[in-house]
Formats: structure tokens, sequence, C-alpha cells
């Protein structure tokens, strides 16, 4: 029978090959032979997440493959949160992020790009798809406890829809709890503090690095 | 004999339109628009009401592929037929909707006001290797909402060429008619003459939004050309393998001639597209990349093979500067463009994607553009004898500048590059101030604009134009339009 470390080392190796079957039936064979649900994600799940990171980062991997290894990390997560429930545990998450591309706009490619990249780096991620009404984001706000809110626009025509979300959290005496990022191809850092963003960033890696520093104690 | 690329094989042509008639089957198009998918049930496509989806059979579609006008031309604002849609005739026009402008001075990217889009309006004009004015950016001097059809009104005071646009929402397709229908003397003439074609773009997979929906809807009742730009992202948004993305394209602009021919039969569409393979590394959307030219090329052989008129994004590049990058993959899609035949190429000034225009590649481009039409002019025998008679004339002599047989040919065989192309001497060009293409094209682009003639349209017509544009501003909140020149 294969160790607790063995079956650590497979999981770690299925995350970096991207084959979320293999990290799913692991995760499985590791809890069963008795491994810790937070053991397996330390020492397992994540530095898979972190070696596909850093493969992606000096050109050998590429977004499919960072695509693939979020699949199997979520998929082993849905196995392992149960377990962690029985517990009474939780993950270290970096932060709560609601996502989503503002009312009127149908681009997700962009915004499900950063949601991936921001759930593989720690984040507990929920993204709200595409043609997101203003009143979603700020329910979902306000059930998740979210400090951070990503907002996409792709069109010129939407990107007032960011400031009409701003504008409804100040309303709801929601913005001094969360921080707002926004992002998209018309999207500048000028507009961000023309509508009183917390931030801009202009690519998916850009937007994590921005997600931690926001997120970061001040 | 023009020289001509394809592709594909004729047997995956066929596949790729049989596969994609059996995608507007099952599993349909989301058709997001009650107009259309009225149309679309009395035509006898099987609709789910609740998802908005319509499953469209082959036999439909091919009734409307009967109608659909295998050609039709635009034409100049003082009526002469200046764009051919259809056979293998290669045009070309700017990219459209920029939201960027390269400074001239900076080289950094900043947000166009109304007199940079001025300037390339008549910077267009002066291109004689252009033969097409795009709404090619969106000017930041007024708000947002009106942003498409001031782009229009702008464009048709300065212009002579006709315009390839589109519309942002569907309130705003009525206004820039109305600029139309006053520049062309009514709903008769603009349908008999059109000077514009609107860019309808479904979403991909398989989707047609409310807006563009409607806008195709509304071209096609009024007689007025569209233009479908299906946008597939092999890789992201549509298969990777580039054929299935084409079978995508193909899917998602068939139902774009189905929408319009039901409306109006006989109403002019256009086969186009702004298609790209998906940059892995990046996320972005690189329409520098080979992959992206081949599915536009093929594409373009699907639409050929369907009888109908072609257009493709092509020619542009994704540098952030005009440096070598932005060279090589102009040329490469321009090339490549031109042996596909593709009627109407748009791209023309485009880098960064598709998201900054710049007046110094437009005036670069357009000797690309040059070099691909004389390349596609092919090579003739403008004698007979081609050569046998002139050559045993000068015998052994190298003395053929002097010959009237070369006065006779030169500017009809060469193509004739202007002086932003260097080809002098190492000293010469030092002389000259060793200046980079991007610096000769600078003053090209400066010369070009200052030699502008005015437009031809009346004044009356212009403050026509003028209280068209005021008022549809006011509507918006919007008091003062920018001043222009001369109005």
């Amino acid at each position: 029978m294969a160790t607790a470390n063995d079956l650590l080392a497979k999981i770690v190796e299925s995350i970096v090959a991207g084959d979320p079957d293999l990290t799913v039936a692991m995760t499985e064979m590791a809890l069963a032979a008795g491994v810790e649900p937070l053991a397996i994600i330390d020492h397992g799940l994540a530095p898979g997440m972190r070696i596909v990171g850093e493969k992606f980062s000096c050109g050998e991997y590429f977004i499919p493959h960072m695509i693939m290894s979020a699949k199997g990390m979520k998929r082993a997560m849905l196995l392992l949160e149960p377990e962690l429930r029985a517990r009474h545990q939780a993950v270290k998450s970096a932060g709560t992020i609601v996502i989503g591309t503002v009312r009127g706009d149908i681009h997700e490619i962009g915004k499900s790009l950063v949601a991936t990249m921001l759930l593989s780096s720690g984040f507990e991620v929920h993204d709200l798809g595409v043609d997101v009404p203003v009143e979603k984001f700020i329910d979902t706000v306000k059930a998740t406890g979210a400090g951070l809110l990503g907002l996409s626009s792709l069109l010129t025509t939407t990107m007032v829809m960011q400031k009409k979300v701003i504008e409804a959290l100040e309303a709801e005496g929601l913005r001094g709890q969360v921080k707002v990022m926004v992002g998209g191809a018309p999207v500048s850092s000028r507009w961000a503090a023309e509508i009183g963003a917390d931030g801009y960033a202009e690519d998916a890696s850009g937007a994590v690095d921005l997600a931690l520093r926001l997120s970061a104690p001040q | 004999m023009q020289p001509k690329l394809k592709v594909l094989s004729d047997v995956l042509v066929e596949q790729i339109i049989a596969e994609a008639m059996e995608l507007l089957r099952d599993p349909g198009v989301r058709v997001h628009n009650d107009e259309a998918l009225n149309l679309l049930a009395d035509a006898g496509a099987r609709i789910d009401q609740e998802k908005q989806v319509a499953r469209i059979s082959e036999g439909i579609v091919r009734s409307s592929l009967d109608t659909a006008p295998s050609e039709f031309y635009l034409y100049s604002v003082d009526g002469q037929p200046t764009v051919h849609y259809g056979g293998d005739s290669v045009q070309f026009d700017p990219g459209s909707a920029a939201l960027a402008i390269l400074d001239s001075r900076t080289q950094e990217q900043r947000t166009p006001v109304t007199g940079d889009f001025v300037n390339f309006v008549k910077l267009v004009e002066m291109l004689p290797q252009i033969d097409a004015q795009s709404t090619a950016m969106v000017c930041g001097d007024v708000p947002p909402e009106i942003g498409d059809w001031y782009r229009l009104y702008l464009a048709l005071i300065y212009m002579r060429k006709p315009i390839v646009t589109g519309a942002f929402r569907k309130d705003t397709w009525w206004t820039m008619r109305e600029m139309l229908l006053a520049v062309s003397g009514g709903s008769a003439a603009l349908a008999a003459k059109p000077i514009a074609v609107f860019d309808v773009c479904p979403s991909p997979p398989l989707l047609w939004s409310d807006l563009t929906c409607q806008n195709l809807v509304d071209c096609a009742r009024n007689n007025i050309p569209a233009e479908l730009v299906s946008m597939p992202l092999a890789g992201a948004t549509a298969p990777v393998t580039l054929a299935a993305a084409v079978i995508q394209h193909a899917a998602e602009s068939l139902s774009g001639i189905v929408i319009g021919q039901l409306t109006r039969a006989g109403s002019p569409i256009v086969w186009g597209g702004s298609p790209a393979a998906f940059d892995m590394r990046e996320g972005t959307t690189p329409m520098g990349d080979v992959g992206t030219w081949l599915i536009d090329c093929a594409y373009t052989q699907v639409g050929k093979a369907l009888g109908l008129p072609t257009h493709a994004y092509l020619g542009m590049s994704d540098a952030k500067i005009v440096d070598a990058q932005c060279g090589l993959e102009t040329a490469g899609g321009t090339l490549l463009a031109a042996l596909a035949g593709v009627n109407m190429v748009s791209g023309a000034g485009m880098m960064d994607f598709e998201s900054c225009q710049s007046l110094e590649k437009l005036v670069l481009d357009a000797e690309i553009i040059g070099m691909a039409k004389r390349l596609i002019g092919g090579i003739e025998a403008r004698e007979q004898p081609i050569a046998l008679t002139l050559m045993r004339q000068l015998g052994h002599r190298a003395d053929y500048l002097s010959e009237a047989h070369t006065m006779k040919w030169f500017s009809k065989e060469l193509y004739l590059p202007s002086q932003v192309i260097d080809r002098g001497s190492l000293d010469a060009w030092k002389r000259k101030g060793a200046k980079s293409a991007f610096e000769r094209a600078s003053e090209r682009a400066d010369q070009l604009v200052a030699k502008y003639s005015p437009s031809p349209i009346s004044a009356e017509l212009r403050s026509e134009l003028r209280a068209i544009a005021q008022s549809a501003a006011r509507q918006f909140g919007v008091e003062n339009l920018p001043p222009l020149e001369g109005i």
C-alpha cells in the first residue's frame, strides 16, 4: 500500500500534469488512507498549483495547463470540503472575491481567466458569470462578506456599469468593506481612478498581484 | 491571371458547410431578439422560446442562400461605384472602432478626440491604396452613449469614399441611418447606391445578441448592406482545431444570412469575420497570428463556395509601437488577404490587437496594400510577342531606360511606393536626416492631411448633418458637440 507521502507526491504530480481525474482519484485514495484533508491541501494541491504557476510564469506552461490544473484542484476541494467541515477546520484563504462581467456585457474569457488565476492563488472566488445586474453584485458581496469585488467590462458602452456598481455599494454602506478592482479592454487606470475603484490591472496575472495587494492587511 | 490562395481542399469545404448546417439544426443558434425569433418561427424553424434557441433546417438555410445577392457595390458620396463586394475583387479599409490612438509625438497611446478622427478621415481620403473609410476611432471628447453615430457624423462631413461602420446600440442605428439618408438624398437613393455597410457581430459561440440582431434586421429591412462579423476565438470561445473554428464561423454566419434574408429577401449581406487563434500564453486575441490568418483565409474560401461577397479583419498587428513586429504582422495578413481574394479587408492602421489606430501605421500599411494589390495583379503578357521584337531590336545593349517601351509600361508593371519606403543609398538616407520609417510616415501623414481638398458635400448638407447630430446629442444631455473646421 502506498504511503501518505507517496499519495501526496502523486497529487502534486497529477496537478502539475493537468489530469483532474487522477487528482480526484489520488485525493480519494489519500482520504481513504487516513491522510488529513488539510495535509492534502498543504502538501498536495497547493504545492502542485504553485509549480504550475511557476511554469506558467516562465513560459513553459500555457493557459490550458492552468485551467486543467485548477479544474483538478476545484474537484478535489469538493471532496475535501465536507471532510474539513466535519473536523471544524477551514482552509486558509487569501481572501474572498466576488467577480463578474457587468450588465449588458457578455464577454467571459478575461473575467474567467482572472477567476481561475485567483482561485489557484488561494482566493475564495464567487464567479457570477456575465451580464450581471448591479443588485446581484451587491447581494453576493453582502452574503459572502467578500473583501474584494472584481468588475469586468469589454465595451465602452458598459464601462459605466462599473461606476453604477460602486455607487450602489456606497448607497448600501458596503463601500468600506469591499475593495473594487476593474478590468477589461477599454478600462484604464485613469478610468479606475475616475470612478473611484481601488485598482485596475491590465491582465490576469496583474489582477492576482492587485488582489493580493488589496487584500493584504493595511 | 490573378494569383489565388486556397487553404482548404474542396472536400473539406463541403464538410465544413455540411457540419455548419448540422450545428444550426442541433444545438441551434441562440437568438436574443423577438423579432428575429418570430421571423425564424414563421419560416419553419423550431423555436425554444424559453431558451431563445432557434433550430434551423438545411432547407431554410439553402433558400436564404438562394436569395442572398452574390455581389453589390458601395458608392462614393458623389455617386461613383467604388467598392465591389463580389467575385475576387480585393479592397481595403481601416480597422474600426479603436479606443486609442498612437500619439505621433510621444508614440504613446491616448484617447482619440474629434480632431484626431477628422485628420484620420482626411488621410484615408488622400491615400489612394485605401478604398473605403471606416468609423475607425471612438472619440473620447463625447459621451460613450453617442460614440457610434458621432464617428459616422464626422466621417460623412469629410469623406468621399464609402464607409464601413456599425452601431453600438439599437436606437442609434436609426440616427446613423438618418445621416446616411441626408447624404444620399432619401431611402430609395441610399438603397440604389449604398454608401455604407454596417458590421453586425454574432457572439461566439452561436449567439445573436438583441442589439446586433436588431441592427441586422433593421439593415435588411431597409436594404442597407450588412457585414456579418463572426469572431470565433479558436481554443477559447470556439474549438482549437482551425477547421472546427471555421465550422463555427460558418454556422454563425449562415444563421445571419438566414435572419437577413428572412427579413427581406435579396438584401445585401457580406460573409465576413474577425476570428482569432487564442493566444495560449497571454490569453489575448492575436491578429498577427498565422492561425488567425489561416482561419480567415479558410472561411473566405467557404464564403466564395457559397457564392457570397466576403470580408475579413486582416492586416493588423498586435505590436504596441510601429516597429518590426508591426510591419511583419501587417504584411503577412495583408498579402494573404489579397491572395485569398477577400472583397473587403478591414484593418489598416490598426495595432495592439484591434484597439489602437495610428496615422503613421496607416501610411505604412497603404504601401503594404499597394504591394499586395500589385501582387494579385499578377504577371501578364503586355504585348505580342512579349519580348522578342523589343529584345531583337536592342540586341545586346542594356539601354532599356531610354526605350519608349519602358516609358509606356513601367508605371503599370511596377508598384511605385511613396518615399516613405526608403530605397536610397546609405549616404542619401543619412543626408535626409537618417529617419526611421515611423518618422517618414509621420511627415507624410502631415503632408497628406494638409493637402486634403474639401469634401464634396455642400455647406447646406453639412449644416443638415450638424443639425441631426446636435438633435441626437441633446437626447443624451449633450448640448454642444465639439466644433469642426468649416461648419
